[in-house]
């Protein structure tokens, strides 16, 4: 049973308005059995909520994004916690990681203009007690988001191949 | 000068094969904007990386020549080691194994070390297109023995027994099936050797969907008692590793007719790709949990596809090898072909007809599940709204 569960978080991850209907067929299990499922993860907190996957590139007006590498003093006692929380507040913020390595956060800044993520950067990020540097990284092109490519023709090489 | 008349120089045998009959349909599907295919019979999965490791490595190291024309004698232990673990099939390396470009070339192989002229080589349909013309070009005969929904696809020892003559020499064994997805379940195989244990029919079995069974191990006819010494066993890389491009597969049987096989191999071809035969090695030695994740993921699409099939009102045969879905489209009326043709204007979604795959293949369509989840998702929804449409 878990690794039927397992499948099944993994095909909502893959497609989440696959119906119940469906899921069930896919799975072999009832579609009771999955509309249960369903909610107990949603109960527990392992679903967390269901979004939809833009391609930015074709969204008018352009929006650009960045991720911000920061280096930051942790706090006795709390460590990054604080800060992270802080920083994951601020509704620009699209995503807030610890990090091993080289710096300490990982924030990823949506906004209308390179302008708007120069200004939060410097106004609310820099500002902050515990930041001792910033170095912003923007995203020229996006190819791949969360597993799916996002070129709209995937040439697909087996084309007149039908019988083997 | 003298003009050429091509006609006067190409062969009779080969001008009178039949050029696949669905040549023109795929044309049009290729001159057409956003059409979906469910065409293709080769996986989706890329090879898993370790694999292809391998075979760079056999590059770097600069392993570019030649094999022996048997194919690599480790690879021939591997191959031995894995008809064992996985399906209690004992051969001998050195004289019992033949590794081809293929699963396709040791069918080619073991048809012309079999056929002479005029003989006889019964073939159970609908099945894979490329047995009949080798037959054709060998001078045999092909008698087909139509296989149906209600005996699950699969072949009966009455069916066979009817169409054995003085004159049949080989018996084609295509299961797990394409186009079906029918599988051969043990005690089917018992009552077909039952039959062949009193001739001296030899058997071709076509194994090369082996791993991708999904009610139960696949069996293979040469485990049953008796049958050892008179099959061919036929498998290869391609759709159990996802190694459609390498080219590699491989025969085991009898030492007389693999004796035989690799003569004409010898002549015909040398010996398979060398960096191909290094990635094999590495395939049967660590990918068994690859297979395991491919299968589960076809099991998934396999599922979706008889559901979505049968909610749409057709009958739809569920098949338990291979992947492919054969659902019958009687119910509209239309022949195969004309449901494809009209099918592909209509809603842009490309499918076999059951015909290509022999007569017996009318009235059904082929749909492989090669294919993304959310790409047959899409195929299911326009071929609902075709068939509203009708």
């Amino acid at each position: 049973m878990k690794s039927i569960m397992d499948k099944l978080l993994k095909l909502l991850q893959e497609n989440a308005r696959f119906s119940n209907e469906r899921l069930a067929a896919m799975l072999g299990i009832t579609e009771q059995e999955v509309a249960d499922k369903i909610e107990e993860y949603e109960k527990k907190g392992i679903i967390k909520g269901y979004q939809v996957l833009l391609n930015y590139d074709k969204i008018q007006p352009e929006q650009v994004t960045a991720l911000i590498e920061l280096k930051v003093t942790p706090k006795r006692n709390l460590g990054f916690e604080e800060i992270a929380r802080t920083i994951m507040m601020y509704e620009e913020v699209e995503s807030v990681y610890l990090m091993s390595g080289g710096y300490d956060l990982s924030v990823r800044v949506t906004a209308k203009d390179f302008k708007d993520v120069a200004l939060f950067v410097s106004h609310r990020l820099a500002i902050l007690d515990s930041v001792l540097s910033t170095a912003t990284h923007f995203i020229l092109s996006r190819y791949k988001e969360n597993g799916v490519i996002l070129y709209d023709e995937p040439v697909d090489e087996r084309r007149g191949v039908a019988f083997l | 000068m003298i003009e050429m008349d091509y006609d006067g120089v190409l062969s009779e045998k080969v001008r009178g094969i039949k050029p696949s009959g669905i040549r023109r349909y795929f044309a049009i599907a290729e001159e057409m904007e956003d059409v979906i295919s469910l065409g293709v019979g080769e996986p989706d999965f890329k090879t898993p990386w370790v694999i292809r490791k391998a075979g760079m490595d056999s590059l770097a190291k600069g392993k570019t020549q030649y094999s022996a024309n048997a194919g690599l004698s480790m690879l021939r232990s591997e191959i031995v080691r894995y008809l064992d673990r996985r399906f209690n099939l004992v051969y001998h390396p050195e004289n019992e194994v033949l590794v081809t470009v293929g699963g396709s070339e040791a069918i080619d192989m073991c048809i012309r070390s079999v056929v002479d002229d005029g003989d006889e080589v019964l073939i159970p349909e609908p099945c894979f297109v490329c047995y009949d013309p080798i037959v054709t070009l060998s001078g045999g005969k092909s008698v087909p023995i139509p296989t149906r929904a209600e005996d699950s696809f699969r072949l009966t020892a009455q069916e066979l027994r009817d169409k054995i003559t003085d004159r049949t020499k080989l018996l084609i064994l295509p299961f797990p099936n394409n186009p079906t997805g029918a599988v051969m379940r043990r005690e089917d195989l018992e009552a077909i050797a039952q039959v062949l244990r009193e001739t001296n029919i030899l058997v071709l079995s076509d194994e090369i969907y082996a791993e991708l069974t999904y009610n139960g191990r696949h069996v293979s006819i040469a485990s049953i008692p008796g049958m050892r010494e008179r099959t061919v066993v036929i498998n290869g890389f391609s759709k159990a590793y996802a190694m459609t491009g390498w080219r590699l597969g491989f025969a085991a049987g009898p030492e007389p007719v693999i004796r035989q096989m690799t003569k004409v191999h010898q002549y015909a071809i040398m010996c398979a790709p060398t960096t191909s035969q290094y990635a094999a090695v590495e395939a049967l030695k660590n990918c068994d949990d690859a297979i395991q994740m491919m299968v589960d993921e076809y099991n998934i699409r396999r599922r979706m596809l008889v559901d979505g099939f049968r909610r749409m009102g057709l009958d739809c045969f569920e098949p338990e090898g291979a992947f492919y879905v054969f659902p019958s489209i009687q119910s509209t009326g239309l022949s195969s072909e004309e449901f494809c043709e009209k099918l592909l204007h209509a809603q842009r979604v490309a499918l076999i007809p059951g015909t290509a795959f022999g007569a017996s293949g009318e009235g059904h369509v082929r749909v492989s599940y090669a294919y993304s989840l959310n790409h047959l998702a899409e195929a299911l929804k326009r071929i609902e709204r075709f068939l509203h449409s009708l």
